[in-house]
């Protein structure tokens, strides 16, 4: 690695650059200087303009107008291909990892030279990055056998393969776990130290603040702010928090309801809730066991009550059965045995149509996967899970008139940003389709709902809404089950948590002071503390 | 297909206030420009390119293609080609509903024929003993029947199992088509000739002609079968669940659809159209069977069913135009003195320049579909957002 000084001509710098996409500006005359030795954040919300520019700084699309300055001098990014020559590495959002492959094989995919593979090359490369960034990587472990964390670092090593000097890293925080945060934290000290400079988008002001010597913040495709390291530095972080959610909502932050709840969402504001200890039990669970799908964990012996009014948080790591729980709740999965109770009465037997009818709800984490059916138009989706049903569909034959009332009233509802109803519902935005997936779920008299993953991958203000309609759900009566790898947020919402961790619910912590490390330790988990 | 997404070329130095913003077309009709490009004209390409290749075989293409109209369309001959279009557009019905739902029904050729051995060995008995429109509506539910009773193995072994159903319905169209075969030797064979064949339905039984043509009501039966399934696609439950199923299966899942009843319904519905086929050949149009006789309708229709993205309606269309094709061909072919072949390299263009143009229509995308998702979806924002 050569070293890169860091003050004189800037590593990469974009002049005035612009991309217009059919009918919208996605980058307007966007200046952006990066050094070396720097973690340069892009702040903003989806669709403020951060993947464009990163796309166009990967090679991926080509501006419409400005320049793109490389040490000086004026260069086009022709391809990905030319973007890692120039020294630019990208590591996305989503795993671009080969699962069925080893993590040597998968970084030797990008060495061109000659038929035969170095192997003996890549090993020593692999071994002297890992030292470089102060991780260990198993160059044979299959890449879908690595946990996300560590997916991620092969990532980054292959981002760095060919020798980058600027690595981007979109959203990487997204996945990971409290400790992978912290532990990316450290792989990214370790790289700005040796000169590299980071980019690092996210739309979470504490990463952006705790992470960042400069802060660039984005909104509707312009450039509306910039903290230097110096300001960083100097400034309370309390204070820079502050003008950047006034940054970053500008006017909007003036006609959005809840600025009180952003705020309170910035600042972290736990909820004081309480639920009586004589609350009926709306859903019990009953040694509930359901197996797992391929290489993904199931759930035994799973026990709890949930009490009217109450939120439940589940604690614990990707991949410990949280899929396999909130299915089997939902009647997705096939439990093979132990029980599930709503209001006394056992829906074991159920499928989701019926469940979903007796005020059983489940909304997905998979939302792109499973929640919608892209092809179809916004306001079909928003029943799928009452096909059939009157007064929406009549001797089997849809109402169309029926539908599209309704479905606009909960577009209106839920305020789901969509020129109509009648638009096909891929073209929407993560936060508007996890709306439709809200709308869908809370709508018809809810009675418990199991939120998984409810705010993974959301902005700021969309985050800050559906936490307010889970308080709501349960402020009104009805009951929820949080499914979470996000602590803070479980901390912020629930009134209890549950650990599970391998399939297994290790305990069960109320909320409070203290939580947060008795929920952490359990999740880390000596078998002794399980209850 | 998503809308067009022709980006401006970077040239780097374009100014702010230049920047092209498209008029905001409507959706329906930015559809319909679609579905015109990428199934007309690939059809006029392909006979261009058979104009150009009948010319390097020393023939003229229009006097070919005159007289493929003649013999397809003018004076009368229309008639005949509507009579060939029954079969395919019952055919073309049952693939239509259960592609839809992504399944993959392979077992038309045995569907069809199992069914015409059957009809073909009841009908003259049948026609004989009980009042006409009685035994047709008897001969058409047998068909449809047996046909549906065909799919059921691969159906339940797909709905239990899993099982790959592309190989299970092409087996099965084996055991059907040898065993359509075996009743026309055994049971159903005409005692009156050593020929492999079944007993002649007489002229006067064979399902009657629409008033005022020659063309027999089986093609009615055709259109109205056409026209509910593509009700049946639009606008009933039943089409919706099915075509989440084809769309995403794991969303069928999670909408609580049950995958197993409707593998075998659609199943059971595939196959009954094409057995309805049978009856309208047969009894329209044949008058009997013997062995060896294998049309394979599904295989020549198959390419039309794709061609009109599997849209029950827009197949007919596609459906009309190889019918005028095949009918006057034969005619056009042997005025040419060249085997009716050529007939299938024209089928052959068409299928070659859909190919073509479905890779242009993917490359206007291409930036696109090279984008990670997250940005394809803030694209996405912005777009929907315009």
């Amino acid at each position: 690695m050569t070293q890169h000084n860091g003050t004189s001509i800037p590593l990469v710098e974009l002049r005035g650059i612009t991309k217009a996409f059919p009918g919208v500006l996605a980058n307007d005359r966007i200046d952006l200087t990066l050094r070396g030795g720097e973690v340069h954040c892009l702040l903003g919300e989806n669709g403020a303009g951060k993947s464009t520019l990163i796309a166009i700084l990967s090679g991926l699309n080509r501006p419409d107008a400005g320049e793109i300055l490389i040490e000086g001098k004026p260069t086009t990014i022709s391809s990905p291909r030319r973007a890692l020559e120039l020294g630019i590495g990208t590591v996305h959002q989503h795993s671009t990892l080969i699962p069925a492959l080893s993590v040597l094989e998968n970084l030797m995919l990008g060495d061109r030279r000659g038929l035969r593979l170095d192997e003996a090359g890549a090993r020593r490369r692999l071994r002297d990055l890992s030292a470089q960034l102060g991780v260990e990587i198993d160059p044979d472990a299959k890449a879908r056998d690595l946990a996300l964390g560590h997916q991620q670092q092969v990532e980054i090593v292959k981002a760095l393969w060919r020798g980058s000097r600027v690595l981007i890293l979109d959203e990487p925080t997204s996945m990971l776990t409290p400790q992978g945060v912290a532990e990316l934290a450290k792989v990214l000290d370790r790289l700005t130290e040796s000169g590299q400079a980071i980019v690092f988008i996210t739309h979470k002001l504490h990463e952006a603040l705790s992470l960042g010597d400069q802060i660039s913040i984005l909104r509707q495709g312009r450039l509306v702010g910039h903290l230097t390291k110096e300001e960083i530095r100097i400034r309370s972080h309390d204070e820079l928090r502050a003008e950047i959610v006034r940054i970053m909502f500008g006017e909007e932050a003036r006609d959005i309801g809840d600025v009180a709840e952003l705020r309170e969402e910035v600042a972290g504001a736990r909820s004081e809730r309480h639920v009586p200890e004589n609350a009926e039990v709306v859903l019990e669970l009953r040694g509930l066991t359901a197996p797992g799908e391929g290489s993904e964990r199931g759930v035994e012996e799973i026990s709890f009550e949930l009490r009217q009014g109450e939120i439940l948080g589940i604690a614990g790591m990707d991949g410990n059965g949280q899929r396999a729980l909130a299915e089997a709740i939902a009647g997705q999965r096939h439990a093979s045995h132990g029980h599930v109770l709503l209001y006394g009465g056992d829906v074991s037997r159920l499928g989701v149509a019926s469940r979903q009818k007796l005020g059983l709800r489940y909304v997905t984490d998979d939302r792109l996967g499973e929640g919608i059916v892209g092809m179809l138009p916004v306001g079909l989706n928003l029943f799928l899970k009452r096909i059939g049903e009157a007064p929406y569909w009549r001797y089997g034959r849809i109402q169309r008139a029926v539908v599209e009332g309704r479905a606009a009233e909960l577009v209106r509802e839920f305020d789901v940003r969509t020129p109509s109803v009648s638009k096909r519902v891929s073209t929407l935005s993560g936060g508007n389709i996890q709306k439709i997936l809200l709308a869908r779920e809370l709508s018809f008299d809810p009675k418990v709902v199991v939120f998984h993953k409810p705010t993974y991958g959301l902005d700021v203000k969309t985050t800050a809404m559906v936490r307010a309609l889970i308080r709501k759900l349960a402020d009104g009566g009805g009951a929820a089950v949080v499914i979470s790898t996000d602590l803070d947020e479980l901390l912020e919402l629930s009134d209890r948590i549950a650990v599970l961790s391998r399939g297994r619910l290790v305990g069960v912590v109320s909320n409070g002071p203290g939580a947060a490390e008795e929920v952490g330790e359990l999740m880390v988990g000596s078998p002794a503390e399980a209850a | 297909m998503t809308e067009t997404t022709t980006t401006t070329t970077a040239t780097g130095r374009a100014s702010v206030a230049a920047l092209p913003r498209r008029p905001a077309r409507s959706l329906r009709a930015e559809r319909i420009l679609d579905v015109i490009i990428r199934s007309i004209v690939p059809v006029v390409l392909a006979l261009v390119a058979g104009g150009v290749l009948l010319l390097a075989l020393g023939r003229n293409p229009l006097t070919f293609y005159g007289n493929i109209w003649t013999g397809g369309v003018a004076a009368g001959a229309w008639q005949n080609s509507a009579i060939r279009m029954a079969p395919f557009l019952l055919i073309a019905a049952g693939l239509t509903l259960i592609f839809r739902a992504n399944i993959w029904n392979l077992g038309y050729n045995g569907q069809f024929l199992l069914a015409a051995a059957l009809v073909s060995g009841y009908a003259p008995g049948l026609t004989n003993h009980v009042p006409a429109w009685l035994a047709f509506a008897l001969l058409f539910l047998l068909a449809g029947a047996a046909g549906a009773i065909w799919t059921i193995v691969p159906a339940v072994l797909k709905a239990r199992y899993g099982t790959n159903e592309i190989i299970t319905t092409l087996m099965m169209s084996f055991i059907g088509v040898d065993l359509a075969s075996l009743l026309i030797k055994g049971p159903f064979h005409d005692p009156t000739t050593p020929l492999p064949q079944t007993a002649v339905i007489p002229l006067d039984k064979m399902l009657p002609p629409i008033p005022g043509t020659r063309i027999h009501i089986g093609l009615l039966i055709a259109f109205a079968a056409i026209f509910v399934v593509h009700y049946m696609l639009t606008r009933t439950s039943w089409g919706l669940r099915l075509q989440i199923v084809g769309a995403n299966p794991r969303a069928a899942r999670h909408f609580g659809i049950n995958l197993p009843r409707l593998i075998l319904t659609s199943f059971l519905a595939s196959g009954f159209l094409v057995g309805l086929a049978a009856t309208a050949d047969i009894v329209g149009l044949w008058g009997y069977i013997r062995t060896g006789w294998d049309p394979a309708y599904g295989d020549t229709i198959i390419p039309f069913v794709f061609l009109a993205r599997l849209n029950a309606l827009a197949v007919v269309p596609f459906i009309a135009f190889f019918s005028v094709l095949s009918t006057g061909g034969d005619l056009a072919a042997q005025q040419a003195g060249l085997p009716t072949d050529v007939l299938y390299v024209l089928v052959g263009l068409i299928l070659l320049f859909m190919t073509v143009i479905e890779y242009l229509g993917r490359r206007r995308e291409l930036g696109q579909s090279y984008l990670p998702q997250g940005l394809r979806q803030a694209l996405h924002l912005r777009r929907a957002v315009a």
